[in-house]
């Protein structure tokens, strides 16, 4: 089996699975009837890349895990996600910043991955990709109009927009691994999507009247199990019944 | 804290092309686009529409419904205006 793939494939999976489950965090709490739907939509499409990465990436690893043992049974260290998305949801405009720095990322390199030469990966990419499309309008929509809003949803926007900013160089950094994936022709190069991701989110925060800010210290570590200390939790949240009630079927 | 409440929006989905949009319920938004998108989130999530139509309910000019009889009554007694006698062939399909 090859552990780049496997790694590879169970970061993505881990992206979505997070991020996801953030914004299922919001059920029930959502701004509006409207928005409360929209945010689990957004987050079952989420989950249902996650699956699909995930039965993969046990397939890849061949030793019998399937879905729920590599979502519910590792634990943090195992995770490989960016730090971006494991960041709590805070206020909806910071669940609005988080989710098209994200999707703005996310949209572009699936359309890449989609026409890689691993024809599983390219096949899931395909079909999450004109998904993530309706997520990046969808928060782009709301980023804009929160930030060009009341002093109060631009002050909030901006403070989100100021705080994530140093989990974005995550989403562009290749360990050796992926960059021999890459060469291989079966991962889509993550640096490559950088001048797409800057021309949407500065169109964008432009439209929004935000400043974009400094690119300074950008912290690394996720995709090596090293995390923020909000993975913890969010792990411990998600998994405690799976753990409970290990195998049970419904 | 005062609020603006959110104009309310009637929503049209159709489900193929051929057929009309059917009425299927409102949304609250606060502008046309947003509008869209929260039709799309509440009304299309289990695959029922190729399209979506918003309008403002204010926009909406309803039929009183105590002019029912004034209105709808007279044509009950019309049989030669129905088209009843046609049969539309399969193969046209939805018209």
């Amino acid at each position: 089996m090859s552990a780049a793939l496997f790694s590879y494939v169970l970061g993505l999976a881990d992206d979505t699975l997070v991020l996801g489950h953030r914004l299922s965090e919001w059920s029930g709490l959502g701004p509006t009837l409207e928005e409360d739907i929209a945010l689990s939509n957004l987050a079952l499409d989420l989950i249902g890349q996650a699956r699909l990465c995930y039965s993969y990436a046990g397939e890849i690893e061949g030793q019998g895990r399937d879905e729920d043992a590599l979502a519910y049974l590792r634990d943090e260290h195992a995770y490989l996600n960016l730090l971006l998305v494991e960041q709590p949801n805070g206020d909806f405009a910071a669940t609005m910043v988080r989710h098209l720095l994200f999707a703005a990322f996310q949209a572009p390199y699936l359309e890449a991955v989609s026409v890689c030469a691993e024809p599983r990966l390219a096949e899931i990419a395909a079909k999450a990709a004109k998904e993530m499309a309706y997520h990046v309008r969808h928060a782009a929509e709301w980023v804009i109009r929160l930030a060009d809003g009341t002093e109060e949803s631009h002050a909030r926007t901006r403070i989100a927009l100021e705080e994530l900013w140093m989990y974005t160089g995550e989403m562009f950094a290749m360990d050796a691994p992926v960059r021999a994936l890459v060469a291989q022709g079966l991962a889509a190069d993550r640096e490559k999507i950088k001048p797409a991701w800057d021309a949407s989110i500065d169109r964008i925060l432009a439209q929004a009247t935000l400043q974009r800010p400094q690119d300074r210290w950008m912290p690394l570590g996720g995709r090596q199990g090293r995390h923020t200390e909000h993975l913890g939790h969010l792990l411990a949240e998600m998994q405690v019944l799976h753990r409970a009630h290990p195998g049970a079927k419904w | 804290m005062s609020e603006t409440p959110m104009p309310l929006w009637e929503v049209f989905i159709r489900s193929h092309s051929g057929l009309p949009h059917k009425h299927c319920g409102s949304v609250h938004a606060a502008d046309a686009s947003m509008a869209l998108q929260a039709a799309r989130d509440v009304y299309t999530r289990r695959g029922e529409s190729i399209s979506i139509w918003v309008v403002p309910s204010n926009l909406i000019t309803a039929s009183d419904p105590a002019d029912k009889d004034q209105l709808f009554e007279p044509t009950g007694s019309k049989p030669y205006r129905h088209p009843t006698f046609y049969a539309v062939p399969d193969e046209v399909g939805h018209m």
